[in-house]
C-alpha cells in the first residue's frame, strides 16, 4: 500500500469515543456494573481492531472495488485501477446467464431450506417417540454426520453417486426394471443439483433435529394436556401449541439456513472438480468464476456484492431473533 | 381396559421405533459406506455390484493415500494454523465477550449488532478482497496470511459464544466476592474464569474444527506446496478421480479425528446456542 508512510492510527477508527476521562475520583458510583467507562473499551479494543483489519478493510474494498475496471493488468501493478461507476453492475445486471444464476441459487436454497427444515422438525419430533437406545444411537448418527468436514462428505457424496461403481446406482438397479449402472447423475444441472441438494441437507439437517430437539423439551406439558382436553388432536397440539412456543428457535434456524444455503460452494466446486459447468454454477462459484477463472476482479466483487445485498433482509430477521434473545436475559 | 390401552401404545412405539430404525440406516449410510470402502480391497471398490457387508479388512488404501500425495505436511500446516487462529481467537475474544456481557456502557448494542453482522458476510464475498490485500502485504502463501484471515470468521464466533457461556454464570457470584474484598479482576479469575473454562474448552475446540475445516480461503490463499489438509483432499478428489478406495481412507484419516472431537464437545455446545432461545 501507498499509504505506508502515513501514520497507521489513521487507518483504523479509534477504538474508544473517549467519554469523560477515566475516574481517578471516587465518586460513588450509581451502577456498580457499569465500572469504568473505559474499561470496556479496552477490553474490546484488540478485537475491534483484528476485525476492522480483516474485515473492515476488506469489505470497503469489496465496494470500491466494484465500482472499478480491475483485470489482470490492474492486478500485477501495470495499469491503475480507474473508477467506472456503476458500469460493473449494469453490466452484470444486463446479462441473461446472471439471472439465471439467481434464479438457480434461489431455487436450490429455497429447496434446500424447505426439506432441511421439514425432516429435521419430523426427525426432532420422532427422537421423543422411540425408545432410549435407538434415540442415543440417531443422535450419535447426527452428530456424526454433523461434525464430519464438508470436503469429507462431499468426497463421500460424490463416492456414492459415481455413475460406474456408485452405490447408490446399484442399488437403485435392484429395484425390477430399474438399470441405472452407468447413469452419470452431472450429466444435467438439475439432476446433479439435486444430488448436491441432497449433500447440503444431510449436512444441515442435524443440527437443526438436535436444537428443535432441545426446544421441544422446553414445551410445558401441561400445555399439551390441556390442548388435548380441549379435543386438539395431534396436529392441532403440534399446531397450536408446539409450534408456538418454538417459533423463534425456527425462525432462527430457518434465517441461518437460508444465509448457509445461498452461500454453498465448497459442495458444488469440489462436486464439480474445481470447474462448476454453467448449469452448475450458483451465485458464490459465479463470483468465484468472474473473479478468478475470468480474472476479472471488478465484476466479481459486483456479484459478491449484490449476494450480500439480496442476503441483508433475511440477515435483518435473524439479527433481530437473536437481539430479542439477547434482551431477555 | 388398562391393559389394551398400554398394547396399544407399544404397538405403536415399535413402529415409531421401526421408521426411527429406518432413519438410522439412511442417515448413517454415507458413513458406513466411507469406512467400508477405506477398508475394502481395492478391486473390491471397483465392482458394479459391490456387496453391501465388509469383504475383509486391509490397510492397503490407506498406504496408497499416503503414497499419491505427501499427507502429513498438509495435517501439519492445518494444524498450525487452526492452534494459532485458536489461541489469537479465544484471548482477544474472551475480553472482548467481558466487555459485551458484563458491562453496560454505551454503545454496547451497537458493537453487538457489529459483531453479529459481520458473522453473517460470506466468505466468498470477502476472497476477491482479501486475496488482493494479501497480495499487497506480501502474506500470499504465508500461514500467517492465512491466520489473519481465518479471524474473520473465528473471532465473531468466539465473541459470540462466549458470550452466551458469560451470561449464564450469575452476576452475583461475582458481586459476592466482590463485597468479600475481592477485586474486579480477582473476583473474574478465582469466580466467573473456573466456571468458564469448560466453555472456554467447548468454544476452543469447536472453533478448531471450523479452522479445520475451512476450504476456500486455504485454496486460494496458499500454492500448492502449502497446501492444507483439506485442499489435499479435495485435490484428490480432483486428480485421483477414480481411485476411490485410497480417497475414502484419506476421507477417513480427515474425519475420524474431527468427528470425535466433535462428539467430545457437542452437547455443551447445543447447550450454549439454544441457552435461552426458547425463553424469546
Amino acid at each position: 500500500m501507498s499509504a505506508a508512510d502515513t501514520t497507521t492510527p489513521a487507518k483504523v477508527p479509534p477504538p474508544r469515543q473517549a467519554p469523560p476521562p477515566p475516574p481517578k475520583d471516587r465518586r460513588p458510583r450509581g451502577q456498580r456494573t457499569s465500572g469504568g467507562a473505559s474499561a470496556p473499551w479496552l477490553l474490546l479494543a484488540p478485537c475491534l481492531l483484528i476485525l476492522a483489519l480483516v474485515m473492515g478493510y476488506p469489505l470497503a474494498r469489496l465496494v470500491t472495488l466494484s465500482f472499478q475496471k480491475f483485470g489482470q493488468s490492474q492486478l500485477w501493478g501495470f495499469q491503475p485501477a480507474e473508477t467506472v461507476g456503476f458500469d460493473n453492475f449494469a453490466k452484470v445486471l444486463g446479462d441473461g446467464e446472471f439471472w439465471a444464476v439467481v434464479l438457480r441459487t434461489v431455487v436450490f436454497a429455497a429447496g434446500a431450506v424447505v426439506f432441511t427444515m421439514v425432516i429435521g422438525m419430523a426427525l426432532a419430533l420422532l427422537l421423543q417417540r422411540v425408545s432410549g437406545w435407538l434415540k442415543m444411537l440417531i443422535n450419535i448418527v447426527l452428530v456424526a454426520s454433523w461434525g464430519m468436514p464438508v470436503i469429507v462428505a462431499t468426497t463421500v457424496f460424490k463416492w456414492l453417486f459415481d455413475s460406474d461403481y456408485g452405490v447408490f446406482n446399484a442399488l437403485l438397479s435392484k429395484l425390477p426394471g430399474v438399470e441405472m449402472i452407468g447413469h452419470n447423475w452431472f450429466a444435467s444441472g438439475p439432476e446433479g443439483l439435486a444430488v448436491i441438494m441432497l449433500l447440503v441437507i444431510w449436512g444441515a439437517v442435524p443440527f437443526v433435529v438436535i436444537t428443535l430437539s432441545a426446544g421441544l423439551t422446553q414445551v410445558p406439558k401441561e400445555l399439551e394436556e390441556a390442548a388435548r382436553l380441549d379435543g386438539a388432536g395431534s396436529w392441532g397440539v403440534f399446531r397450536y401449541v408446539t409450534l408456538p412456543v418454538l417459533k423463534p428457535i425456527i425462525v432462527m434456524l430457518t434465517t441461518l439456513s437460508v444465509i448457509w444455503d445461498m452461500g454453498v460452494f465448497p459442495q458444488v466446486f469440489v462436486m464439480r472438480n474445481g470447474h462448476p459447468e454453467p448449469e452448475f454454477q450458483v451465485l458464490n462459484t459465479y463470483s468465484y468464476d468472474r473473479a478468478f477463472v475470468v480474472n476479472d476482479y471488478a465484476q466479481g466483487s459486483a456479484i459478491a456484492l449484490i449476494t450480500v445485498l439480496l442476503l441483508l433482509g433475511v440477515v435483518a430477521v435473524y439479527m433481530r431473533q437473536m437481539l430479542k434473545i439477547g434482551e431477555v436475559e | 381396559m388398562s391393559t389394551l390401552a398400554g398394547a396399544g401404545r407399544r404397538k405403536s412405539r415399535l413402529g415409531w421405533n421401526l421408521l426411527g430404525l429406518l432413519v438410522f440406516v439412511v442417515a448413517g449410510f454415507p458413513l458406513y459406506w466411507m469406512l467400508n470402502t477405506a477398508f475394502k480391497p481395492a478391486k473390491d471398490a471397483i465392482d458394479s455390484d459391490p456387496s453391501l457387508l465388509p469383504t475383509g479388512i486391509t490397510f492397503d488404501n490407506f498406504g496408497r493415500a499416503l503414497d499419491i500425495a505427501d499427507f502429513w505436511g498438509p495435517v501439519g500446516r492445518s494444524l498450525v494454523v487452526s492452534l494459532a487462529v485458536v489461541v489469537i481467537g479465544m484471548v482477544v475474544g474472551l475480553l472482548a465477550a467481558l466487555a459485551i456481557s458484563r458491562f453496560a456502557f454505551r454503545g454496547r448494542k451497537i458493537v453487538i449488532v457489529g459483531i453479529l453482522a459481520v458473522q453473517m458476510v460470506p466468505l466468498v464475498a470477502m476472497i476477491i478482497p482479501v486475496f488482493l490485500l494479501l497480495n499487497d502485504l506480501g502474506q500470499y502463501d504465508r500461514l500467517t496470511g492465512l491466520i489473519i484471515t481465518y479471524l474473520t470468521f473465528i473471532l465473531p464466533f468466539t465473541v459470540w459464544t462466549l458470550r452466551g457461556f458469560i451470561v449464564n454464570i450469575p452476576k452475583e457470584l461475582e458481586e459476592a466476592a466482590m463485597v468479600d474484598g475481592c477485586s474486579r479482576t480477582g473476583a473474574f479469575l478465582r469466580v466467573v474464569f473456573p466456571l468458564l473454562a469448560p466453555g472456554m474448552v467447548a468454544t476452543s475446540v469447536y472453533g478448531f474444527i471450523q479452522a479445520w475445516n475451512e476450504y476456500l480461503y486455504a485454496l486460494m490463499l496458499l500454492s500448492q506446496k502449502n497446501q492444507t489438509a483439506t485442499v489435499w483432499l479435495g485435490n484428490f478428489t480432483t486428480k485421483h478421480g477414480t481411485e476411490y478406495a485410497p480417497m475414502m481412507a484419506g476421507a477417513t484419516m480427515m474425519a475420524v479425528p474431527i468427528v470425535a472431537l466433535f462428539l467430545l464437545v457437542q452437547r455443551k455446545m447445543a447447550a450454549g446456542l439454544t441457552a435461552g432461545a426458547v425463553k424469546g
